[in-house]
């Protein structure tokens, strides 16, 4: 019988079954610092961790962004800094490897995991943060989960699942010049809503998916959980395989051999059948500009703010009501009349190497109007934008060149927008008071954040980029 | 974890979609030690207005509902992050069970792990609950885990579906982890196995 890429990988890794739930052994478990609640549980009970090289601990989340070179004395906050220290002493009491603050290979984990291949296809990997469905895009089964869970695969290296149903989202058709992966998503999400994939594994599939780069895949899988799915994966192609050799962790000679033969048969058979399935054309889509305080909402940049006058449905109605009230717009303002304070590009979604050389494009020779922070995904991402003199660009520019982390993204190692301030942003969630309460943020891809720093409002970078300069 | 067989509350009623973890938990409190109590965090800016006020309009800051420990929400419910803070703070305010349309699944899990029943009703049937609910003097609901079924103030019996596994978990307050131990041996071979025969896979 026919089966979908991820019927393959679930089925390898069913220990025992009870009743609707199956015990899935997993094979890495990814860590940050609010993972002390799951090393708080394991002392509690006193358990042992079963597998710590199975284990990865990452900093991340409450990282400064500035004066790195100070470490952790560069931490003001006790709270702060206390969870800096609370998994340095977790993960070295356990035994588990931690990318810490200083460390060479620091970042997030959702950049990290790929880039050391900690991620590979076949692989069953569990995260302590909801964008862990990034790592679908190498056809890993990826998914976030709580503390419970976490201290569950620490002690047992398992966990329990209801098996998904399954979702193929087709993506076809060339994408118009300037329209990016995170077009794509967020015109999915505006498309099926934020609760329109809960139940289901995402597969994403189709020549518009095909012609994406594995990091540009990484931006559509990385939004999965904004459509509700806890996992979406892609089938691994030639350009995964390119993009997993030489990597540090990824196995070599012989090994690296059997692992190819492998990954190459983790692919949907032809027939196989999807409990739903989604078709999107993708030469229809703009560049996308969120409106509101929820991922599903959205507008082409050459488009408005919808009226909730015109909602048929009161909830409906009510909540977008509410979203305008708190993001300071008016039924039927142009998307392009918004005037912006800032901009931030960086976070799981888009601070890999490829977001930043074209963000690097759009600002060569321009001066920014607003503040613009850059906050690169890991240190390696760090090094190689310097290393490409991209950092000269965005300093000239006068853009904040910064150490990676999760930043104002979600704002809890400082770096946060004020009350009322708005910004464009390259992040995942748009909700009240995510980068900082009162603070109004706009989901957009690098290329639109960019041409929005250096001109303080959306420009329909598509036009630009069609008239063959990305230059405004 | 205390088991879960029946429970006789306050129901409160939550029009709203879509609510996620950010608005049960704002990211700020995640840092906070569980034995602060989370009660404090728990719709910390939803409930207020946006100048900082407790706003009467919110459901559960009515008088009502103060004593709530069910809910019954709007689709989507606990969308977003996997921060299990959310359900700490639900938890320590007094919730035991929540019903909604549909649930985000990171946080329904959650929930489960820490003696929270989450259970869907389609939409008409929360709205005509929550209606009830608004109306009755004293809206107390009964629910029973083990019959799947809720009894609504004025004595209607609805009905609701668990996984048998979830609620054999919430039943008998079990702790996972020890239940996994008991397939050590199994857990053991399957390794065994997987590392033969993906060997790159081992570290």
């Amino acid at each position: 019988m026919p089966s979908t890429l991820f019927d393959k990988i679930w089925t390898t890794h069913v220990v025992t079954d009870r009743g609707d739930e199956s015990l899935l052994y997993v094979d890495r478990v990814l860590l940050q610092e609010n993972s002390f609640h799951a090393f708080d549980k394991i002392r509690r009970e006193g358990r042992t961790v079963r597998n710590p090289n199975q284990a990865f601990g990452f900093s991340d989340h409450y990282v400064p962004t500035r004066n790195r070179e100070l470490g952790i004395d560069g931490i003001r906050d006790p709270e702060i800094r206390n969870m800096i220290d609370l998994i340095t002493s977790d993960t070295e009491t356990y035994g588990i490897e931690l990318f810490g603050l200083g460390h060479d290979y620091q970042g997030i984990l959702h950049v990290v995991g790929p880039e050391l291949g900690i991620t590979q296809p076949g692989l069953v990997i569990a995260g302590a943060d909801s964008h862990t469905s990034t790592h679908g895009a190498l056809g890993a089964y990826a998914f976030g989960i709580g503390s419970s869970e976490v201290a569950h695969v620490l002690a047992t290296q398992t966990l329990w699942r209801s098996k998904p149903k399954t979702l193929r989202v087709t993506i076809s058709g060339e994408r118009r010049t300037g329209v990016s992966s995170k077009d794509l998503v967020l015109f999915l999400i505006r498309t099926i809503g934020s609760g329109g994939a809960v139940g289901y594994a995402v597969e994403y599939s189709g020549d518009t998916i095909d012609e994406l780069s594995v990091e540009a895949r990484m931006t559509v899988c990385n939004m999965s959980i904004e459509a509700g799915a806890r996992a979406g994966l892609i089938a691994p192609d030639q350009k995964v395989f390119d993009y997993m050799r030489g990597k540090p962790m990824v196995p070599t000679g012989t090994q690296w051999e059997k692992a190819l033969a492998y990954w190459e048969t983790l692919e949907t058979d032809p027939g196989s059948v999807f409990d739903r399935e989604v078709q999107i054309e993708a030469s229809e889509i703009a560049p996308q500009v969120t409106w509101g305080t929820n991922p599903e909402m959205v507008a082409d940049v050459t488009g408005s703010v919808p009226d909730p006058d015109v909602e048929q449905d009161p909830e409906r109605k009510n909540r977008m009501t509410r979203a305008l009230e708190y993001m300071g717009l008016h039924a039927n303002q142009m998307i392009q009349s918004i005037p912006l304070d800032r901009v931030f590009i960086g976070s799981c979604t888009n601070s890999r190497i490829e977001d930043l050389r074209i963000v690097a494009q759009v600002m060569k020779g321009q001066t920014c109007r607003i503040p613009t922070m850059i906050v690169p995904g890991s240190e390696q991402v760090k090094r190689a934008a310097e290393s490409e003199g991209l950092h000269e660009i965005f300093q000239l520019a006068g853009a904040e060149w910064l150490a990676p982390g999760c930043s104002m993204c979600v704002g809890i190692n400082g770096d946060m927008l004020a009350s009322g301030e708005r910004a464009a942003s390259t992040s995942n969630r748009n909700f009240e008071g995510r980068q900082g309460q009162g603070g109004r943020t706009h989901l957009v891809s690098p290329a639109m954040a960019a041409a929005a720093s250096i001109t303080g409002q959306f420009e329909n970078i598509s036009s630009y980029a069609e008239a063959g300069s990305w230059n405004l | 974890m205390e088991p879960l067989i029946q429970i006789s509350a306050i129901g409160a009623p939550l029009r709203l979609a879509n609510v996620n973890t950010d608005q049960l938990f704002p990211a700020r409190f995640i840092k906070k030690p569980r034995d602060v109590g989370y009660a404090q965090y728990l719709f910390h800016d939803i409930r207020r207005t946006d100048a900082g006020d407790i706003n009467p309009n919110f459901s559960i800051n009515n008088p009502k509902f103060e004593t709530a420990k069910i809910l019954f929400a709007g689709s989507n419910f606990g969308s977003g992050s996997s921060r299990e803070g959310a359900v700490y703070a639900l938890y320590d305010s007094g919730f035991r069970a929540v019903f909604a349309p549909s649930f985000g699944e990171i946080f329904a899990a959650n929930c489960l792990k820490n003696g929270v029943l989450t259970a869907r009703l389609d939409q008409e049937t929360i709205e005509s609950i929550q209606e009830e609910l608004d109306r009755a003097q004293e809206p107390r609901v009964s629910i029973d885990i083990d019959q799947e079924c809720i009894t609504l103030p004025a004595g209607k019996v609805v009905k609701f579906s668990l996984e048998p596994f979830q609620k054999h978990c919430l039943m008998n307050g079990l702790n996972e982890i020890d239940l996994s131990l008991q397939f050590n041996e199994e857990i053991t071979a399957f390794e065994e196995s997987h590392r033969r025969t993906y060997p790159w896979t081992a570290l």
